[in-house]
């Protein structure tokens, strides 16, 4: 059994315009060590995956069905205070997307990491936290005496590695890590990524990361899931899906982006059109409107998620015919 | 450097940005410290060149492009304008200069204004530059063709917070093109867009540079995308020029060893290509206090003594076309 394991996930945004379906019917699986990552353009509902592991939706947000099974137990029907108590942070945390600005000016980085752990851990004196905190810094490559300065006098990168040291206070089995390495400069991103991937191996951790960039699943990630228009697509180990992709969104997904290696200039490839509207998605196949393959049965009937080879699922009506 | 196919000269230019100090600051230290956001540099963008820039943040790359535009002025150095010296013209002077070259923003959130239509967002330029007349509706459905907005009927009376990130950025480029300038300094045009339709505006930009021959300035920290749409790159490091040619040359054989480290520091979308990875340590230092010598080398891999410390190496041509700032490779 997978340390975690997501199933027929179905979280909708309540707005006065009706349903937002953001997250519709995902499953997928998290291994302690190996990393899962989600991709997809924006608005495809990656984010909510995360938010509704932790259960932080944002207001409006609701676990309407599925199952969220960490160790076992389910925890999308957890009482609220068993979840705080025992599963977030100490279980399961997260980094968010700009976590770099997450931290609070006016206070020294050391007492944010030492209100953090006390929080969840109320017996902890403040001296142990501290030094804990220390310990973390070490992890994540920061000059443990820098605990006491300010965020303004960390840089991006040491901000987000900071970030991820508060992340992994309470000793998680899982991190998710949530587009870690936008907005940070080449050579920052790659540090942090090396990093992530250290922690990976070191602590054990089960990690699940969101990014838009495929590039980085490509580096980081042992399994690798497709997200469009609030579903899985393609789900399946990251070579299958980069080497022998089936689903035609995930073809054009990875064929955008351009390997810096590549002997001859190419033409660059694009997926025509936007996102679905998560209001009033497509009849059929979510992807129809986009697809140069679509087929007249890709406008009536929704694809099942099946599984063609080994561990390897697809959501495409072409996938199953042959 | 320049010959006759050359659009744009530029020699020696640098852009030094004074640090406002308070008053009591001023009477203890009478020093006054400069950001030296582009120190010296040289080069030229030949007429039909898309001539890529690339570097971290805080390398420069902005401020050249603006230089260029001369939307600052610079500290010193020289621009060349087709063989003539716009260095110095300032105010109604440039007003011509205006309509051959034109610039494309990062953010196409912000760099429409919200309460104007399309219309007349693309037709401003004309009106600024007294263009107006018969023609200019013809003119604007034109290019609005040419930014495939098509067809131009449909977008001419909406606003762009009715339009995708993708179409207002297209919006963005037709408002640059609508003057039929030379030249045009797309700054990061693609880097608030998603993955899918990047690719369509990057494609449009080569596509309208065969069209019609318009020189670009493509500032951009993705090397990947660089690699793909350049002709030509250069290389900066805390606002130096380190390395410059064909971008086949300078992204498959990098000879400056922060060339080396940012490519390698590329993620490669193959899970089973294992690359060498040369990271560095640390960030970018500051350009106000930047190091002596070779502004690298306190991060440089292949330090290699004295000589990267206290003498500052040369922008040289190790092989045709291909310049490296680098003591490794001075001969």
């Amino acid at each position: 059994m997978a340390l975690l394991d997501v199933e027929n996930l179905k979280t909708y945004y309540y707005t006065l315009r009706g349903y937002v379906k953001a997250v519709d019917d995902v499953t997928f699986s998290v291994e302690s060590g190996k990393a899962t990552g989600l991709a997809g353009e924006s608005g495809c509902g990656k984010t909510t995956v995360a938010s509704s592991i932790l259960r932080v939706l944002s207001p409006g947000g609701r676990i309407v069905g599925g199952k969220i099974l960490y160790k076992g137990l389910d925890i999308a029907k957890l009482d609220e205070d068993v979840m705080r108590e025992k599963i977030r942070w100490k279980e399961i945390s997260i980094v968010f997307q700009g976590a770099m600005n997450a931290l609070n000016p006016v206070y020294k980085i050391s007492d944010q990491i030492v209100e953090a752990i006390r929080l969840h851990e109320p017996d902890v004196s403040r001296k142990d936290a501290y030094e804990r905190g220390q310990k973390l810094f070490e992890l994540v490559g920061i000059d443990p005496s820098r605990i006491d300065n300010y965020p303004h006098e960390f840089s991006g990168g040491m901000r987000q590695r900071a970030m991820i040291a508060m992340a992994l206070a309470s000793n998680p089995s899982i991190l998710i890590a949530d587009e870690p390495a936008t907005a940070l400069d080449v050579i920052v991103a790659a540090q942090v990524l090396k990093l992530l991937k250290t922690l990976k191996e070191k602590l054990n951790l089960g990690m699940i990361l969101i990014t838009h960039d495929l590039s980085i699943i490509a580096e980081l990630c042992e399994y690798c899931a497709i997200m469009y228009g609030g579903k899985i697509v393609e789900y399946g180990d990251v070579v299958t899906i980069f080497k022998s992709p089936m689903h035609p969104y995930t073809q054009g997904l990875i064929s955008t982006f351009p390997s810096i290696n590549a002997k001859e200039r190419m033409r660059m490839v694009s997926i025509p059109g936007s996102p679905p509207d998560l209001l009033n998605p497509p009849v059929g196949c979510r992807f129809h409107p986009r697809c140069k393959y679509a087929l007249e049965i890709c406008r009536k009937e929704e694809p099942k998620y099946l599984e063609v080879t080994k561990g390897h699922f697809v959501a495409c009506h072409l996938a199953t015919k042959t | 450097m320049s010959g006759k196919d050359t659009l744009i000269n530029a020699q020696n230019l640098k852009k030094w940005f004074a640090i406002r100090t308070g008053f009591f600051r001023s009477l203890i230290s009478s020093r006054q410290l400069f950001v030296r956001a582009v120190d010296g540099i040289s080069f030229n963008i030949r007429k039909g060149e898309i001539f890529g820039l690339a570097g971290e943040s805080g390398s420069g790359k902005t401020t050249t492009g603006r230089l260029l535009l001369k939307l600052v002025e610079p500290t010193g150095g020289k621009i060349f304008f087709e063989g003539e010296d716009i260095t110095s013209l300032g105010g109604k002077q440039l007003k011509p200069l205006r309509r051959r070259m034109q610039v494309v923003f990062q953010d196409p959130y912000e760099s429409l204004n919200a309460r104007m239509t399309i219309q007349s967002i693309v037709e401003e330029p004309l009106v600024v530059q007294g263009l107006v007349g018969s023609g200019m509706q013809e003119r604007v459905k034109t290019v609005l063709e040419d930014v495939q907005l098509t067809p131009p009927e449909e977008f001419l009376f909406r606003f762009p917070h009715e339009l995708s990130g993708g179409q207002r950025q297209r919006v963005a480029l037709a408002r640059a093109l609508v003057l039929q300038p030379e030249f045009i300094v797309a700054d990061e045009p693609v880097s608030m867009l998603d993955v899918s339709i990047r690719a369509e505006i990057l494609n449009l930009l080569v596509d309208l540079r065969n069209k019609y021959g318009t020189s670009f300035l493509y500032i951009t920290h993705d090397l990947a995308l660089a690699r793909h749409i350049c002709d030509r790159l250069a290389v900066m490091y805390l606002g130096k020029i380190v390395e410059m040619g064909d971008v086949d040359n300078v992204a498959l054989q990098p000879l400056h060893p922060y060339t080396n480290a940012l490519i390698s520091a590329v993620p490669v979308p193959d899970p089973t290509s294992k690359r060498v990875e040369i990271t560095l340590k640390g960030e970018i230092p500051s350009p106000i206090n930047p190091p002596s010598g070779c502004r690298f080398h306190t991060r440089c891999p292949l330090y290699i003594g004295d000589i990267c410390r206290t003498k500052e190496p040369q922008l040289i041509e190790v092989e045709k076309g291909h310049y490296v700032a680098c003591h490794l490779h001075a001969k």
